[in-house]
C-alpha cells in the first residue's frame, strides 16, 4: 500500500477553511507559493498568520488580497526590497490585527505545542512594549529553587496549535518522508500542526531511511496529511539549496505593490498568467 | 590616496570593533554588519586565529543545522559574542524600535517588526547598534515604541546589552551605568556642532574624541576582492551597489 496520500494542489487548497490559524515559513524554509497563488484564486477569508518567525511576499500578497484578518509575526518584510507594502498599509489602517511578536516566543510557542505542555517560559523581551501589548502573555516570578535566578521574573507564553501549515520541500521519498535539511524549524511547524500538506519539487524512488545521512534530514511522513508535486513551487521565492530567489520578481512586486492599484494590476498578471 | 566608498568606512569601522570575538552572528537585513563579520574572520585567519561568523541570512556562512530557532538558543546559552540590532528609531537610553511611528494603536508608519532583538538584546554581551542614517527622525530622544529596552531591572535576567551605535555620521559608546552614549568617532566630513544638531537625543563626548579610521590597503583589497563576493551570496543587491559583483 502506498505509504502517503498523492493530492492535487487544488485538493491542498481545499483543505484551508476561511479562519484557520496557518503556518507560514520564513522565506528561508520553502515558502509555498504555488500554492498561496491557488488560495488567494480561491478567495479564502479570514486567515491568521502564524509567521514562524517572519514573512515576506506570500504574507503581503495574502494581506493585499483580503484574506487575513490577523497576523502573529516577528517581521513582516521584503527584505532587502524594503517594507512589505500591503502589509504596512494594512496595519496603519487597522485592516488587520497585528500580534507582534519576537522570533524566539514565535518558536517557543510551537514548542510547547510539540511537547504537549500550556506554556514555555522565556528569557528576554520583559520590559519591552511587545510584552505590554501582549495580554496574552504572562510574568511569574522563577518559581524553581534549584534552576535558574532566585526571584527573577520570567515570561510565560501559551501553548499555540496551528489549523494548517503548508510548506515547499525540494524532495518526497517514496514513502512520503519529507526532506526538509536544516530547515528544522519546518519540523517544529509541523509537530505543532492538526494538518499538514506539503508540496514538492519531485518524489524520488527511494527510502530517505535507508541512509544515516537522509534520514537525519527529513520530516518523517508520520506528520503529513498529503503531498502535491509542484514544479518551481516556490517561486518567486527561494527553495534553499535547490533554487535561488529571484530578485528580479520580488523588486517588481515591490516596486508595484507600493498601491493598491498598483498590487491589482500586478496580482491580475501573476494569478493568471 | 583609494577613493573609499561610505559603506566601505562603516564596515571597517564595525570590524574594529569585532577584533576580539570568537562568535560573531549576524540576522537580518545586515549588509554591512555582515561584510564586517566576515572581513574580521579573514582578517584572524591570516594571524592563525579562529573566529566563527554565522549569516542568518546565508547557507554557506552559517554553522547552525537545528532551524531557525538555534540563534536564539546558542545566543541564551552564551555562545554569541556579538550580534547587530538597527532600529527605526533608537533613543538615548539605548531603547530601540522596529515597530513603527505614533502611537501603537494608531500607528503613523508601520515598519517590519521586532525580529529577535527582544530576546537577543538580553543576552548576547556585545551588541552592536547599526543605523546607516543619523538624523533626528532617526536618533530620538525617546523611541514610539520599545521592541526591546536599553537596559533592564537588577532582577532581571541580563548578561547582554548595548556597547555601541554606528551610524554613518559618528560611532557611540554606551555608558551602561549613566544610562547615556559617549560619542567616540565622527566621519572625516563631520564636525562636532552638525552632529549635535542631527542628533536627537544628548550624549557626552569623550576627551579623546577622534575622526573614524580609514582603512589600509590591505584591508581594501580583502574587502573588494574576496568579502564582495561572499556578500554577494546573501545580500546581492548590496554587493551588486557597492562593488558591482
Amino acid at each position: 500500500m502506498k505509504q502517503f496520500d498523492e493530492l492535487s494542489l487544488l485538493e491542498i487548497v481545499d483543505e484551508v477553511k476561511d479562519g484557520d490559524l496557518i503556518g507560514i515559513p520564513a522565506d528561508y524554509s520553502g515558502v509555498p507559493m504555488m500554492f498561496t497563488k491557488e488560495l488567494i484564486k480561491k478567495g479564502v477569508k479570514d486567515l491568521k498568520l502564524y509567521c514562524l518567525p517572519l514573512t515576506t511576499i506570500q504574507g503581503d500578497m495574502l494581506i493585499g488580497s483580503g484574506c487575513v484578518s490577523e497576523i502573529e509575526a516577528a517581521a513582516v518584510t521584503l527584505g532587502e526590497f524594503g517594507l512589505a507594502p500591503r502589509f504596512s498599509e494594512a496595519v496603519e489602517a487597522g485592516h488587520i490585527l497585528i500580534k507582534d511578536s519576537t522570533c524566539p516566543a514565535l518558536h517557543a510557542q510551537l514548542q510547547a505545542t510539540e511537547k504537549s505542555v500550556p506554556f514555555m517560559p522565556l528569557r528576554g523581551v520583559i520590559g519591552s512594549d511587545i510584552h505590554k501589548y501582549r495580554k496574552d502573555w504572562q510574568v511569574i516570578e522563577n518559581p524553581m529553587k534549584c534552576s535558574g535566578h532566585k526571584n527573577e521574573p520570567i515570561l510565560l507564553l501559551p501553548a499555540v496549535q496551528l489549523d494548517v501549515l503548508i510548506f515547499h520541500a525540494p524532495c518526497v521519498d517514496k514513502n512520503g518522508n519529507i526532506q526538509i535539511g536544516r530547515r528544522r524549524e519546518l519540523a517544529t511547524l509541523s509537530h505543532a500542526s492538526k494538518k499538514v500538506f506539503v508540496t514538492t519539487e519531485k518524489i524520488l524512488d527511494i527510502d530517505f531511511f535507508d541512509n544515516e545521512l537522509s534520514a537525519a534530514t527529513c520530516l518523517p511522513a508520520l506528520y503529513v496529511d498529503g503531498i502535491s508535486v509542484v514544479e518551481n513551487g516556490a517561486w518567486p521565492c527561494a527553495l534553499p539549496g535547490v533554487y535561488g530567489q529571484d530578485n528580479d520578481e520580488i523588486k517588481k512586486y515591490s516596486i508595484a505593490a507600493k498601491t493598491q492599484k498598483g498590487f491589482e494590476d500586478y496580482m491580475k498578471n501573476y494569478l493568471f498568467t | 590616496m583609494i577613493e573609499l566608498k561610505r559603506e566601505e568606512l562603516l564596515i571597517s569601522e564595525l570590524a574594529d570593533l569585532l577584533v576580539n570575538d570568537k562568535h560573531i552572528a549576524v540576522g537580518a537585513a545586515s549588509p554591512i554588519p555582515g561584510a564586517a563579520a566576515l572581513l574580521v574572520k579573514e582578517e584572524s585567519k591570516l594571524q592563525n586565529n579562529r573566529l566563527r561568523v554565522t549569516i542568518l541570512h546565508s547557507n554557506k556562512y552559517n554553522n547552525f543545522t537545528d532551524g531557525a530557532r538555534e540563534l536564539f538558543d546558542c545566543a541564551a546559552q552564551g555562545r554569541i559574542d556579538t550580534f547587530f540590532l538597527g532600529g527605526v528609531q533608537i533613543d538615548g537610553e539605548a531603547n530601540i524600535n522596529l515597530v513603527g511611528t505614533g502611537s501603537y494603536e494608531k500607528i503613523e508608519k508601520r515598519f517590519p517588526g521586532s525580529f529577535g532583538s527582544a530576546l537577543m538584546y538580553f543576552v548576547v554581551p556585545q551588541i552592536i547598534l547599526f543605523r546607516e542614517e543619523h538624523s533626528p527622525r532617526t536618533l530620538v530622544d525617546k523611541v514610539d515604541f520599545i521592541s526591546a529596552p536599553g537596559f533592564s531591572d537588577e532582577n532581571i535576567y541580563r548578561p547582554g546589552g548595548p556597547k555601541f551605535l554606528l551610524t554613518n555620521r559618528a560611532l557611540f559608546k554606551f555608558n551602561k551605568q549613566k544610562k547615556r552614549f559617549c560619542l567616540l568617532k565622527i566621519h572625516n566630513n563631520e564636525s562636532l556642532e552638525n552632529i549635535i544638531k542631527l542628533t536627537g537625543f544628548k550624549f557626552d563626548v569623550d576627551d579623546k574624541i577622534t575622526k573614524m579610521s580609514i582603512p589600509n590597503k590591505t584591508r581594501i583589497d580583502i574587502l573588494r576582492n574576496k568579502i564582495s563576493y561572499m556578500v554577494s551570496e546573501f545580500y546581492p543587491e548590496f554587493a551588486d551597489r557597492i562593488w558591482g559583483v
